[in-house]
């Protein structure tokens, strides 16, 4: 830890991606990716699997050496300067890699040694860890038998146990239930006012609507970067109609073969519980055509909203329109 | 019991540890139609597989009654499983077998003749977007290809059934809706029950009823619309300036009915938006906090989620979540 070249200042971006890219033989994985994320900043980097968010962590990570571009991380290098990276950097998988065998203060003591903590610097540390996952009083209970939103927290307190300015956090919250989301995404937060840098992806897009900013990467490419609110504004292509009938399921198929006959252009079609979800260039435009076709099928029709898309909306239309349409 | 698709009365599911009882399930009574999409959700720990491993006969219960179309889960086991197609959540198809493959060999364990195969599992491939990889190996799929190799080998003996424990986990939007888009075809052409054990609320959205499991018992048993009706008060969203102390000033004014932390934003449930909007941002104004675009949004099942196990947890007197240092429901192993 000791003669580390000195720290950016903070107007500096914590996560500078430039025109980077990763070749697998044939296969392109990044694809001439460019993005910064200012200090402090929560970014959400999301896209389906295998869209590349893996391979750009670990590039950013110096774990992955790029075919062309580069990244940095705090001013560093991440192919040459990997061991300063390292130095200032968390990150944490969706495996949460904790061993069961050993109790909470085990773990965060074993990663403060792999950090290479002073043992005054473990002192002060480990009841902070603790205080922070809310594991004051289950210090001593072993890995294995707390539940997933303590295991969560703990990961993260392991991840962070050495002061990094930037975070990765990759898909932390999988199968954790909403109030543990809710508490994680609180932690998250509470770092990022301490002045950390918060890189998280997630296949969860209620989630993605808590980032500041977001990229979508989809098939290599980076096909949208902005607000949340920005990009529910400019990248969703068609309009949501939530329908209310007498018959959901009979509206459903009829409006199935409505999109395949395509008697009317229907982008999708989904049943929400007792509501249909119909996604049309117009919503003004096509209310009357869908209206009149399921007159036409005698389903009474209650209610039909324009309702604002979701992030998942935006996502899914993002990642499905051809490259270069974007 | 006979019209319902499942049902159960007073179930209880006990499992002796250090010695003692525990009570998994408590007293548990649910009763799904024919046809309904069934979201059965709760924190983690609160009973939701269990249930569905009683309900399937995979585990026995220690009282009360449980059926599958009117067939007891444990008296009659081999018919419930000849009416049920289930995926569990830590689900495993065998890795080199291809998708075909996969596909016989449930169709073998289901006893379904060769002939029926022929016709099935073709159909099955086409209804799961998988006819193009049939020679694939299964473990080669990708896991939004996975989840659907399992619904259609699931699905291979024509259940009238089918009970899914979280089912989408860990795979991306994409497939996840795709998913759902296969789920809400069961429901409209097929005319199947569904019921799935989630713990992502905009799934609990999709489904025609949910029920709300909080330490084994069911709390809540409605549509999803009516569930969010039932939470009192309107909901403001915004951002403070500075987040600890707004939401410990919140927590304290007049008319605020419960607070949530919703990342670096609070939402504030109150009784009356235009009367108290202004009244918040002047306390907090006098604390020098202020506060960025506030704005009524709709409550969605995740706030009534969230309100409903909170106020179960904490008793009626505490207005916010606790912060991640307090005891949280989260916590039952």
């Amino acid at each position: 830890m000791n003669a580390q070249p000195p720290l950016p200042r903070d107007s500096e971006p914590a996560i500078l991606v430039q025109d980077l890219t990763k070749r697998f033989g044939q296969f392109t994985a990044v694809d001439h990716v460019s993005f910064s994320v200012p200090s402090g900043q929560v970014f959400g980097w999301l896209g389906p699997n295998g869209a590349g968010k893996t391979t750009t962590i670990r590039m950013l990570l110096g774990l992955l050496k790029p075919t062309s571009g580069n990244a940095f991380v705090l001013g560093f290098n991440s192919a040459t300067q990997t061991k300063a990276v390292h130095a200032h950097v968390g990150y944490m998988s969706q495996q949460f890699t904790l061993y069961n065998d050993l109790t909470a203060k085990q773990n965060i003591r074993f990663y403060a040694g792999v950090q290479g903590l002073s043992s005054e610097d473990l002192r002060r540390r480990i009841p902070e860890i603790l205080h922070m996952a809310g594991l004051e009083g289950r210090e001593n209970v072993l890995t294995g038998s707390l539940s997933g939103g303590w295991k969560q927290r703990l990961a993260l307190g392991c991840a962070i146990v050495h002061h990094p300015r930037v975070v990765f956090l990759d898909e932390p919250t999988a199968g954790v239930d909403p109030i543990s989301r809710r508490q994680f995404w609180e932690l998250i937060y509470q770092m990022a006012k301490d002045g950390v840098t918060v890189l998280v992806t997630t296949h969860y897009m209620d989630e993605a609507e808590l980032c500041q900013r977001v990229g979508f990467i989809s098939g290599g490419l980076l096909v949208a970067l902005d607000s949340v609110g920005q990009l529910k504004r400019t990248k969703m292509r068609g309009q949501v109609l939530e329908i209310g009938t007498s018959d959901p399921e009979t509206a459903m198929r009829v409006l199935k073969a409505a999109q395949q006959n395509r008697r009317i252009p229907l982008d999708e079609v989904a049943l929400y519980g007792a509501q249909i979800h119909a996604v049309v260039p117009d919503a003004q435009e096509y209310r009357a055509a869908v209206q009149q076709l399921l007159s036409d099928e005698s389903i009474q029709v209650h209610s039909m909203e324009w309702i604002a898309p979701t992030l998942e909306d935006v996502f899914i239309s993002s990642v499905k329109s051809p490259p270069g349409e974007n | 019991m006979g019209e319902f698709a499942i049902s159960t009365k007073d179930l209880v599911k006990e499992f002796p540890i250090d010695h003692r009882a525990m009570r998994a399930v408590d007293r548990l009574s649910l009763q799904v139609a024919p046809g309904e999409t069934y979201g059965l959700i709760g924190p983690d720990g609160a009973g939701k597989t269990t249930t569905t491993r009683v309900i399937l006969g995979l585990l026995s219960r220690t009282g009360g009654e449980s059926s599958v179309l009117g067939f007891d889960s444990m008296r009659d086991m081999y018919q419930v499983r000849e009416r049920v197609g289930y995926i569990a959540q830590q689900f495993s198809l065998p890795p080199n077998l291809t998708v075909l493959e996969n596909m016989r060999f449930f169709a073998d364990l289901h006893s379904v003749s060769v002939d029926q195969q022929s016709a099935r599992i073709p159909e099955l491939l086409a209804f799961a977007g998988l006819s193009d990889f049939r020679g694939r190996l299964a473990g080669k799929l990708s896991g939004g290809m996975k989840k659907k190799l399992a619904l259609a080998c699931c699905l291979i003996h024509e259940p009238q059934v089918v009970m899914l424990d979280e089912p989408t986990l860990g795979v991306d939007p994409v497939s996840r809706r795709e998913f759902w888009s296969l789920l809400g075809n069961l429901r409209a052409e097929k005319g199947l029950t569904i019921f799935v054990c989630t713990p992502y609320m905009d799934e609990a959205e999709r489904c025609t009823r949910v029920g709300l499991i909080y330490e084994g018992r069911l709390i809540v048993d409605d549509s999803p619309a009516h569930i969010k009706a039932t939470i009192p008060g309107h909901l403001l969203e915004f951002t403070p300036s500075v987040f600890a102390p707004a939401l410990t000033l919140c927590t304290g004014i007049d008319g605020v009915l419960e607070v949530q932390t919703y990342g670096d934003k609070l939402h504030v449930f109150v009784d009356n938006v235009p009367l108290r909007q202004p009244q918040i941002e002047a306390a907090l104004a006098s604390q020098g906090i202020s506060l960025d675009a506030p704005r009524e949004i709709e409550v969605r099942m995740e706030e009534a989620f969230i309100s409903l196990i909170r106020r179960r947890a904490q008793g009626p007197q505490q207005n916010s979540i606790p912060g991640p240092s307090s005891r949280t429901p989260g916590g039952v192993p």
